[in-house]
């Protein structure tokens, strides 16, 4: 490499107030304009991010023992009920959990309009939670019903811990079908009516470091407003490559992050409680990650444009479903984001899920905190896997 | 002459009537059926825009066939410290009151253009499309 910086190196530079930090947009222009290896030379972090619906994401909670004390059996906040089985007065709220009352799909399509990731927006926006919990009692927990108003201030702790949040890449959902159809992905009309997509292209973390050549376990990160972690790999973490057979362009496809932080110190603009008509609640989170340029092939990747990666094309109404795998091509992210794409030769319009406006804003938010010596770089213990040779 | 928007409401006997016609032959109006839900025998409801000289009179034909007339009050609004500007809404906008500015992907809503059909209202993930009576 001609190029080469340590962590050590360039924590120290932020400490000084010396780092040169660019978004991961900006450093698209400023390596078009001088190079791979000035612009490494000159650069030392890239920052990234995403705003979108991130289901398995969740909250740990332990709310102080209660006089006399309780043993919680069953948990609910808000009455949407949380998972006791951990500890005494442990819980973990899950961002797609339902009040038991909800009527779902019953009326179709339902409206879902409220789940756990409202209840984790409504804590982290230190508003009043209702919590509810019984128990069959014993000898050292002799307490069997509890009924309190908390709020985030009051409760031992909250830990957003989210099994797997941050995907690489996410398909381009349509639907061939001949019904509207109610997905994750939004709703979806008939005949390829439209399309939906959920990445932030060239924001997207995970996408600007394909090869997982600086993320790992330690990575400290932006969290739904606040500093969190990187602490290991996502569930579902299939790191490896998409092709898109027009250009033959590589693009990063399956890897996933399990991300954690203290809520205490999160924002609700940036947890936000997601409906999903037809399908469920769930929670979008704000990420954002830093990538270190240690060297020039880091750059070369944290610099890929929307124009050089691709999201794949996805039936939700027949192949997703059913788990059937079908190659419907690829789209661009810059394809994507002009708002129309060519699907089996008829023109489609596109619109994303997740926001890129406020993507651009955490990637800028992060290059702020570095440039004030306030965030560090956390240097990862261990690298999470990357793409296996056979996928590259 | 600017077009107005009114919304009609049909009972079950008067569902079936051919007001359209009469509206442009009769009294000389240009209709621009904005969302209609019309069934024969049930209740319906049609959201219009109007324009021409004689409107009043077209207007006061509406009430004599027993049609319910009211302007267009209904609003619906965006409620902007819920918008994430994700992008959702615009595919589902059939005016384009939604749509997203480029480059910077921002979501603007132009009030004007929009119907009040409320789809925006169903398919936002985070509630920000209110509706203000």
């Amino acid at each position: 490499m001609i190029v080469e910086r340590t962590y050590k190196e360039i924590n120290e530079r932020i400490k000084a107030g010396k780092a040169v930090v660019l978004t991961a947009e900006e450093v698209i222009g400023k390596v078009k304009e001088k190079g791979i290896i000035q612009t490494a030379k000159e650069v030392d972090v890239v920052t990234t991010g995403t705003f979108g619906p991130m289901c398995s994401s969740g909250l740990f909670l332990n709310f102080g023992h209660t006089k006399p004390r309780m043993r919680m059996s069953k948990v609910w906040l808000n009455e949407i009920p949380a998972y006791a089985g951990i500890a005494a007065v442990d819980a973990f709220l899950g961002a797609t959990e339902l009040s038991e009352q909800d009527p779902c799909n019953t009326n179709y399509p339902g409206e879902f309009r409220y789940g756990g990731g409202h209840v984790i927006e409504d804590l982290v926006a230190r508003k009043t939670v209702k919590l509810r919990a019984t128990s069959y009692g014993t000898d050292c927990y002799p307490r069997r019903e509890y009924e309190k108003d908390i709020t985030l201030d009051s409760i031992n702790e909250a830990i957003l811990f989210n099994p797997r949040n941050c995907y690489q890449n996410y398909s381009c959902a349509i639907n061939t079908t001949e019904k509207t159809i109610h997905t994750y992905m939004g709703t979806l009309k008939p005949h390829i009516g439209n399309a939906s997509y959920s990445t932030s292209g060239q924001l997207s973390p995970l996408l600007k470091d394909p090869y997982f050549k600086t993320i790992g376990v330690g990575t400290r990160i932006f969290l739904g407003g606040g500093t969190g972690y990187v602490v290991w790999n996502g569930t579902q973490h299939f790191p490896g490559f998409l092709k898109d057979k027009e250009s033959g362009k590589l693009t990063g496809a399956g890897g996933t992050l399990a991300v954690l932080g203290d809520l205490k110190q999160m924002n609700a603009r940036w947890l936000r409680g997601v409906s999903m008509r037809g399908y469920g609640a769930s929670l979008a989170v704000g990420i954002g990650l830093p990538i270190p340029i240690l060297n020039e092939e880091v750059l070369e990747y944290a610099a890929k444009s929307d124009e050089e990666l691709y999201a794949p094309i996805v039936d939700y109404g027949d192949a997703y479903p059913n788990l059937r795998s079908e190659d419907l091509g690829c789209a661009s992210y810059a394809q994507l984001k002009k708002g129309s794409i060519k699907v089996k030769g008829k023109d489609v319009p596109a619109t994303p899920m997740s926001s890129y406006p406020r993507a651009v804003e955490i990637a800028g938010t992060l290059k702020k905190w570095i440039q004030k010596g306030d965030f560090l770089l956390g240097e990862p213990t261990q690298l999470l896997p990357g793409p296996g040779e056979n996928d590259c | 002459m600017a077009p107005k928007k009114i919304v009609l409401r049909f009972a079950a006997d008067t569902s079936d009537k051919p007001i359209i016609y009469h509206l442009a032959k009769e009294y000389d109006l240009m209709v621009n059926i904005l969302k209609a839900s019309i069934n024969p025998h049930k209740e319906g409801t049609m959201v219009m825009e109007l324009t021409g000289s004689r409107y009043e009179e077209g207007i006061e034909f509406l009430r004599q066939q027993g049609i319910t007339v009211h302007p267009l009050t209904q609003e619906v609004v965006r409620n902007e410290d819920r918008c994430t500007h994700c992008g959702a809404c615009t595919a589902h906008c059939p005016t384009n009151a939604l749509y997203i500015e480029r480059p910077s992907m921002e979501v603007k809503f132009n009030g004007d253009e929009c119907i009040v059909c409320l789809m925006c209202v169903d398919v936002c993930p985070v509630h920000a499309m209110e509706v203000k009576i």
